[in-house]
This record gives structure tokens, sequence and C-alpha cells, in this order.
């Protein structure tokens, strides 16, 4: 099962280390990770997402909380927060595909950020689900690049995570 | 104090800051990287103990802080300074022992270059430290030691590095200690919950056949006195692990022994036929749990521990209560009523009798267990520190040890070598008691350059060696699982530790026939000096009984020859 872990670092140098150790020592993988500073400049927070059962995930949490660098870990339930990621997508064009193209960033509320001869670039925010989907539609026209930010994630209502 | 109006080094502050935390020895080796400092060691009142090799000045802290409870300070100089504490550092990590370490490193305008004498030396240490620094702003120094002192000796104790670059020795600064220590992501769990403790009461009162199971976070935490009262008023046995023995006295009749792989046969069955296992300080480790499907079947667990990190790791926990465990004790014997277990006990007792520790005396050949009676014997209230392997397993068995920091031994990493530097420590810091480093003929060599060390600070500890001319552990293992074939253990034409003895300055004994030993023992109390005693002992010994690997810990192997 997949889980998003908000993680709330002191703003050091060596933090990332010190987190990233705790997952690939014990083998786990960490699907994304998406690291920023928050509100206060001392504060960095850490969206991971990560595989694993209750047990892996109970394992992990606890030893981020060991961290003495680690002020908070928060599992986002997927349902009660607010989830999105980021992705750029350089997609091979000429003129004859390209207001095909136009169309499907249209539909899906993405923005051309570049175009060129021969290529375009295509911004896109979403869930996972939806960056997915365009990245199924603008495979067949020649994906040349890609990149994503990884999810961040963010608690509904006034709660805190 | 208040900040100084004086200038001073990053170097000298830092011997302030020690003084601030009342270290008054430490233990390292000096190098380019660490010049400045030494200087003002020299300069200063620190008790500075020069081992012969970085490692050892680890073990030396480690053995001292489990001696006296104070957290141990080596210091070693960048690069392979650094490198050489490693093995030390995971030694503390493992057994939770409150260390801080100080290493040496490059100036900051050089690290990342691959300069001269430079290791990543927290990288290196990250997955083995509680916590580490580097410090890049001499500015910083007095916050960061301040914090590496509290990290490393509350909560669950372990051992924090701090590295210190070359130009930061040296960088002046105005120097102030702060009064207290701001870690918002540090705020270790003490008092237990009481919900937790009630219903711990309940599951006791209810059981027909509890075990407490004593781990070394009750030597960590200071609770024998507190273990003992819990375990009276409910009246229930009590087993040991390794890192826990000395935690409640051995001739205590409701004590069981360690359990485990060479646990007691009886600790072993009491705890696969218990209904309640009570563990406080301790983790379940799997030389404790044997394989863990078939660990205590029919039992329900309270785990009392400080590291809740440590709940349902290795086994599912019916009452967790995290915090620590002197004070979850107090509460929790003030909480149950008084029980009276008597046909459990009684079953016990009757295993006691049926399955004692034993072994077949010889007239001719000494048997290592027949030494480590004999030291007993000599002196019952000695420290006895041990290397790793089967004279380790001998000595938990053998000797009758009655109060807590007597028993010191390198337990989770398992670390040969250990013993002798962690004996010099734990002399060091209690230089009334008669400290007995019980080796392996192959533990013992690989640190006996700290002879050297140990005549030249004069610090006289006894070094028995069970000279078996084997790798006698791993010996053991080749016989059962490996069809004898003994590869790469014998030790056979090796060295003869009197004259190595006296090469150093060191008094050199030697027993080979079992009349010899008391003698030789004898002789090596009076003399007052740093000794090796060679104990030529039955080569072939099994440590017995043995729960040969995942298997179940009640399948248990006699041994004795």
């Amino acid at each position: 099962m997949k889980h998003t872990l908000a993680v709330l670092v002191e703003n050091k140098y060596g933090v990332l280390a010190r987190v990233a150790g705790l997952f690939s020592r014990r083998g786990y993988n960490i699907d994304s990770l998406a690291v920023g500073i928050t509100d206060d400049p001392d504060i960095s927070r850490m969206s991971i997402v990560v595989h694993g059962d209750d047990y892996v995930l109970e394992q992990v949490t606890k030893q981020l909380n060991k961290l003495v660098d680690v002020i908070r870990v928060t599992d986002l339930d997927a349902k009660d927060s607010v989830e999105r990621e980021l992705a750029l997508i350089k997609v091979t064009t000429d003129t004859k595909t390209r207001p095909e193209i136009m169309q499907i960033v249209d539909v899906f509320r993405a923005r051309t950020v570049d175009v060129a001869a021969k290529s375009m670039t295509i911004e896109i925010t979403g869930n996972e689900d939806k960056i997915n989907a365009i990245e199924q539609l603008l495979r067949p026209f020649g994906i040349k690049e890609m990149v994503r930010t990884g999810k961040i994630a963010m608690t509904r209502g006034i709660k805190k995570s | 104090m208040k900040e100084s109006t004086e200038k001073m080094t990053g170097a000298r502050a830092l011997i302030e800051c020690l003084y601030k935390e009342n270290v008054d020895t430490i233990f390292g080796y000096p190098g380019g990287a660490v010049l400045p400092l030494y200087d003002e060691i020299y300069k200063s009142d620190l008790n500075h103990i020069l081992t012969r090799h970085e490692q050892s000045a680890a073990h030396a802290a480690d053995g001292y802080a489990r001696a006296t409870g104070k957290t141990g300070v080596c210091v070693a100089t960048s690069g392979p300074g650094a490198t050489n504490l490693v093995t030390g550092i995971a030694t503390a990590y493992m057994d939770s022992i409150p260390m801080v370490a100080i290493t040496g490193q490059v100036p900051t305008f050089m690290i990342g270059n691959d300069a001269f004498q430079e290791a990543n030396i927290t990288g290196i240490t990250l997955p083995i430290t509680k916590h580490n620094y580097l410090v890049q702003d001499a500015n910083d120094l007095p916050r960061v030691i301040k914090e590496a002192f509290h990290i490393a000796s509350t909560g669950r104790k372990g051992p924090v590095l701090i590295d210190i670059p070359k130009d930061v020795t040296a960088q002046e600064i105005y120097f102030h200690y702060p009064d207290k220590v701001e870690l918002r992501g540090y705020k270790p769990t003490y008092k237990g919950n009481l919900q937790q403790v009630k219903k711990a009461s309940e599951y006791i009162e209810r059981s027909k056949k509890p075990v407490i199971y004593a781990g070394g976070g009750i030597i960590n935490s200071n609770a024998s006195d507190e273990l003992k009262e819990f375990a009276e008023k409910i009246n229930a046995p009590v087993t040991t692990t390794l890192t826990g023995i000395g935690s409640f006295p051995d001739d205590h009749p409701q004590y069981i022994g360690m359990l485990g792989m060479h646990g007691t046969k009886y600790a072993n069955y009491a705890i696969q036929e218990s209904d309640l296992i009570i563990a406080v300080g301790a983790r379940f480790d799997d030389r404790v749990t044997g394989k863990i499907a078939a660990f205590a079947p029919n039992a329900d667990i309270i785990h009392i521990d400080i590291d809740p990190a440590e709940i349902s790791k290795n086994i599912k926990v019916s009452v967790p209560i995290v915090g620590d465990a002197k004070w979850i004790l107090k509460s929790l014997t003030k909480q149950v009523s008084t029980c009276d277990f008597g046909p459990w006990l009684q079953k016990i007792n009757q295993w006691k009798k049926q399955y004692p520790l034993k072994y077949f005396e010889n007239e001719d050949v000494i048997k290592p267990q027949y030494v480590i009676e004999q030291i007993n014997e000599a002196c019952d209230d000695a420290i006895i520190v041990t290397e790793v392997g089967q004279h380790q397993m001998w000595a938990s068995q053998y000797f009758k040890f009655k109060e807590p920091r007597t028993f010191i031994t390198s337990g989770g990493l398992g670390t040969m070598g250990y013993g002798f530097p962690a004996a010099l420590g734990a002399k060091i810091g209690k230089p009334e008691k008669v400290v007995f480093d019980i080796a392996g003929d192959g533990s013992f060599q690989m640190n006996s350059q700290e002879l050297a060390t140990a005549v030249q600070h004069n610090i006289p500890v006894i070094i028995a060696v069970i000279n078996n001319c084997y790798l006698g552990m791993v010996r053991q293992w080749q016989e059962l699982f490996f069809e004898q074939r003994y590869s790469c253990t014998c030790l056979e034409e090796s060295v003869d530790f009197v004259k190595l003895a006296e090469a150093y300055g060191a008094l050199g004994l030697r027993a080979e026939k079992p009349d010899e030993v008391r003698p030789v023992i004898d002789k090596a109390l009076e003399s007052g000096r740093p000794t090796v005693i060679d104990f030529i002992v039955e080569k072939s010994e099994n440590v017995s009984p043995m729960v040969p690997a995942s298997a179940a810990i009640n399948e248990i192997l006699d041994l004795e020859r």
C-alpha cells in the first residue's frame, strides 16, 4: 500500500541523508521525495511517498521520529488531504501534430511553457493519476524528456499535518 | 558562567565545555587535525589516557561509561583516526552506551577535496550514532557539545560524534556555555502511561505463569533496586539478557539465569511455558528469541522500553509501556497487588534441579568453566569485562554477579577485541574495584597492544586468557554444523602470552594444570600490576547448553564433554 508521509525537519545540512539512510538501511524504496522550506525558514517539509504494509510503515515512522532533526511525522490519508504533483513534459511535435497536442493540453488544463520547431514543453499540475493520464496520451507523439516533482500533500481543513 | 569578555580558541572552548560537563577523563590518540586540541589538553587538568589504537580509545570510553554510568569521551584525529573509532562507536550504539566521540577534521575550506587524512566521518557514522555533528563555526561549539552530552545520556542512551575541523579549533570566540538544551525534535518519554501501567498490572494479576525478562535497559536506567522490589512483590521468576546480567542478584531465589542461545535450560523452558512475559529494557534480540515464530507461544507480552521504536519491532506486544524502566517499575510495583505464583515457581525450581548448568571436571586439564569459578571464588565483587566468544558465555554462566555494572560485555555487536580496552576504561572509572578481562586467545590478540597503555598509565587490570588455541566459538559451530571442517579457526603455534606481557613490562603468568589456577589468580591479585594470565585450557570444550541457530529456545542441546 502507498503512503504519503509529511515529515517536518530542521532545515540543516545532512538531514536529507539521515532520512534517506533510514529507508535505504532497511531496503525500503522511496517512490518519491519532495523537500522545501515551510513558513518557518528553520523548518523544512519533506513529502515522502513509500510502499509498504502497516508494519513497514510503523517501523519507518518510529525510526524517523527517533532522528533528532525530525520534528514531526504524519501519515497523510489520501481522502483527507490535498495532493499535487507537477510535471514538465517535452514532446516531439511538427506542424501536423501540434494542434492535436494543444487540444490535449487544453482538456487537461495543462500549460504550454515552451514551443520550438520540433518540440513543445508542457507543464501539468494535478494528482498522480492526472499526470499519468496525460503522459499516456502524449506518449504516441514521442516524449523526449519528462520530469516530475514528486508528490506534495497537505491535510484538508484547519488541521495541521 | 557569563559570556567571557576575553576571546578564546575553539580548542580552548572545547576544554571548557568538557569541564562544564564534569568530564575528568578522556581516552584518545593525537594526530595532525587535532594538534590545536591536544595543545589545550596539555595545558588542561583533564586526565588523558593514551591508548595505542583509536579503536581502543572508543572501547575504553565505553567501558568507563558502563562501569560508572557517566558518559565516556574519546578523541581521535581526522581520517584514519576517526575511522578507527567506528567499531567502538558501533559497539556502544548496539548496547545503548552513552558516549561522546570527538574527531578532528581537515580545515573547512578543504572538506570534500580528498585532503590528506580526510574522511567523511559524519557520513560514515550516520547509522551507528544516535546523532552526529560537523561543527562549521566555533561559535556553535558550546551549544553542540551541550546538546551532544544531553543526547548521549538521556532517553535511550547512545554514542554521539562531533567532528571539528582544524580551523574551527583555532577560530577565536567569546565563550558562552548554554544553560539549557533546546531540541524540538528530541523529547524522550520518561513517565509511562498510567493507563498502560494499570492494564499491565491486570495482566500480571490474571496470569499463572509470568516471567520477568530484564535487559540492559535496567542497568542503563539504574533500576536494579526497582526491579528487585517489583519482582519480589509479584513473586515471579526473573531471567536476564546478556547485557542485563547483574541487574538482578544471581543468588536471589527468583533468579533463573540468562535466557536464549546459551542461556540456562530452565530460563528457556520457563519462557516457553509462560503465559506472560514482562520485558523490561530488553529488545527481543534474535540470540534471545531463537526461532521467533516459536517463541513463548502461549504468552502475552508486556513490553517496557524507553524507545518506542522497539515496541512490536521483533514480536507483537500486548501491553506496550514507553518510558524509563525505573519510573515504570516503581509505579507498576505500586499499582499491582501482591501475587503468589507458588506452583509455577515450584515447577521452575524442579527444572533448576533437573537441568543445572554443568561441565565435567578434569584433574589433568584445566576446564575453562573452572577458571571462571576460581576467579569468582578469589574475588566475587570484581568487575568482569569480556571479549567475545566462548569465554564470554562461560563468564556469563559461571560467575555469580550480584551487582549492576559488574559485568561488561559487547552484547549487540559482539566485538572481539572489546574487552581489554573496555577493562582499562572500567578500571579508570572504578579504581577501587578489581577488574578482570576474561579473554579468549583470539580476541585478546585483536587489541593486545593496549598492554602498553596499561603499563604506561599503571592501570592494573588482569587479563585472564582462556587459551584453547582456537577461535573457539567458531570452531564449535564448525564442529556442530560444518562436519568438523575447522576452516581457519586453529591458532596453534600462537603467541607466548607470558613473554608478550613481559615485553610490555606487564606481569605474565601461566597455568597449565587445574591446581595451578588458583595460585596464579592470587599472584595476579597480589601483584597490583597489569597482568596477563595464560590459562592453557581444554581445546575442544563447547559452550553448553546451546540452542542451534533458528531453533526454538526449548530445543536446547547439551554439549558438555
